[in-house]
């Protein structure tokens, strides 16, 4: 079952001011804005990363104030730029760190594996033995989706996954991210309009630490405030 | 002759190999908290920075008069070896593990890994070259100051050379020289190779 997110009143000062969001069960949610908008913070107040100075975050009705942050990390999946793999491990050994942390049996891990793996066009057969620095960075980002999504997370965090990588790869990601989302709620950050709007259904507008606009990614453009034109004149929108 | 070489060239390695022993239990573990807390691990570390500081052969003259760990022989040695090997020792795991990609820690702590999990699995690993650069040095530095502790009756190859400068016997001194020398460099290629083993993974 998807997860439930929402912030009542959070502030991180001096970053985030009263942020009130309800995110519900299954929905991909896009946090768009400029550097130092406050979206990366937001994001990671959901796992636990940054603590709210002030108001509480709830996930599936429950306050992270009194949530066993470990156990919430292992159910929930992030995706962040650079990928983050640990360099001395293998492929395969990323990939199963959290269904080892969770105690799963091999079997199972090394089934989830090949099944994930193969979707990202990644065959565990002739990548599972190999180290990150081997790999280019598009598929370094693949397992580490591969690693955020194989415990089935019951929500994705996603900081800038994409941002580092060259404008094709960057779509065959977004492709391949897309044909993966089904049966998890996603948080998804980027300063790229035009991605926010292939990986998300709604879309959140950051600037100066406070929420400017929320709506369905298809009404995003038609708002008149000045930020939102700014962006769509900066993103290449498809007509 | 060929004899006291040998033994004094045994002596010599059992002391560095205990000192830096010493040394390396203590001072991961102390180079771990020096990374956890920055404040008192900037403390601790120059505390360890200015024992390093003390010139050898005064450091031995400190420890002599102070009970149970002084006196004259190679317990004192080896205690001052341990305060000498002990500073590249914390300082390189301090920087080995400050050093690990920030990005590679915060995906660690995201995906669960308990504060525990996280030294084990990924600090130390990717520290792992630092240290046993430090480890390194901290041998062959070892390995030196190890010659000077004959001066307070510590043994070792430094017996052989005192010995010689003191009968003007330059095959005396030679004889506790050379193998001191081969010994460092022994240590050194070793532990390179080492480190460059762990770097390639």
């Amino acid at each position: 079952m998807p997860s439930s997110v929402e912030f009542r009143s959070v502030s991180v000062e001096p970053i985030l001011h009263d942020i009130n969001l309800r995110i519900a069960s299954g929905e991909a949610v896009a946090f768009i804005g400029r550097s130092g908008a406050g979206k990366t913070t937001t994001l990671r107040l959901v796992n636990g990363l940054v603590r709210p100075s002030a108001g509480e975050v709830v996930i599936d009705g429950a306050s992270l104030a009194g949530v066993d942050l470990i156990q919430l990390r292992r159910r929930t999946g992030y995706i962040i730029q650079g990928s983050g793999l640990f360099p001395h491990r293998t492929v395969y050994q990323n990939v199963a760190t959290v269904p080892r942390l969770l105690g799963w049996p091999d079997a199972e891990t090394r089934a989830a594996a090949e099944e994930l793996l193969g979707k990202l066009d990644l065959p565990l057969a002739r990548f599972g033995d190999r180290y990150p620095r081997s790999l280019s960075g598009g598929e370094q980002q693949r397992v580490g989706i591969a690693r955020a999504m194989i415990a089935k997370p019951a929500l994705l965090l996603c900081d800038e996954p994409f941002g580092a990588l060259d404008p094709i790869v960057r779509r065959d990601l977004q492709d391949a991210f897309r044909a993966l989302r089904s049966g998890v709620t996603i948080l998804f950050v980027t300063h790229d309009l035009a991605e926010a709007m292939r990986v998300a259904k709604r879309i959140v507008l950051f600037e100066g630490g406070r929420i400017v606009s929320d709506c369905p990614a298809a009404q995003f453009t038609a708002q008149p405030l000045p930020l939102v034109q700014r962006l769509v004149a900066a993103a290449s929108l498809p007509a | 002759m060929t004899a006291d070489v040998l033994r004094a060239t045994g002596e010599h390695i059992v002391i560095v190999v205990i000192a830096v022993g010493i040394a390396i239990v203590i001072g991961i573990p102390l180079g771990i908290w020096c990374a956890r807390r920055a404040r008192a691990g900037r403390v601790m570390l120059r505390i360890v920075d200015a024992i390093q500081t003390i010139p050898s052969l005064a450091l031995f003259g400190f420890l002599i008069p102070v009970p149970l760990i002084g006196g004259i022989g190679m317990r004192t040695a080896i205690v001052a070896l341990v305060l000498y090997s002990l500073l590249p020792v914390v300082r390189n795991t301090l920087t080995g593990i400050r050093g690990v990609d920030p990005i590679v820690i915060d995906a660690g702590v995201a995906m669960g890994l308990t504060d525990r999990q996280l030294l084990r699995e990924v600090e130390l690993p990717l520290a792992m070259p630092t240290i046993v650069a430090g480890i390194r040095i901290a041998t062959v530095v070892g390995i030196g100051v190890a010659t000077i502790a004959a001066a307070i009756g510590g043994g070792g190859l430094g017996t052989l050379i005192f010995r010689g400068v003191a009968m003007v016997d330059t095959r005396l001194i030679l004889a506790g020289a050379l193998p001191a020398a081969a010994l460092a460099l022994l240590a050194d290629v070793v532990l390179s190779f080492v480190e460059k083993r762990l770097i390639e993974g």
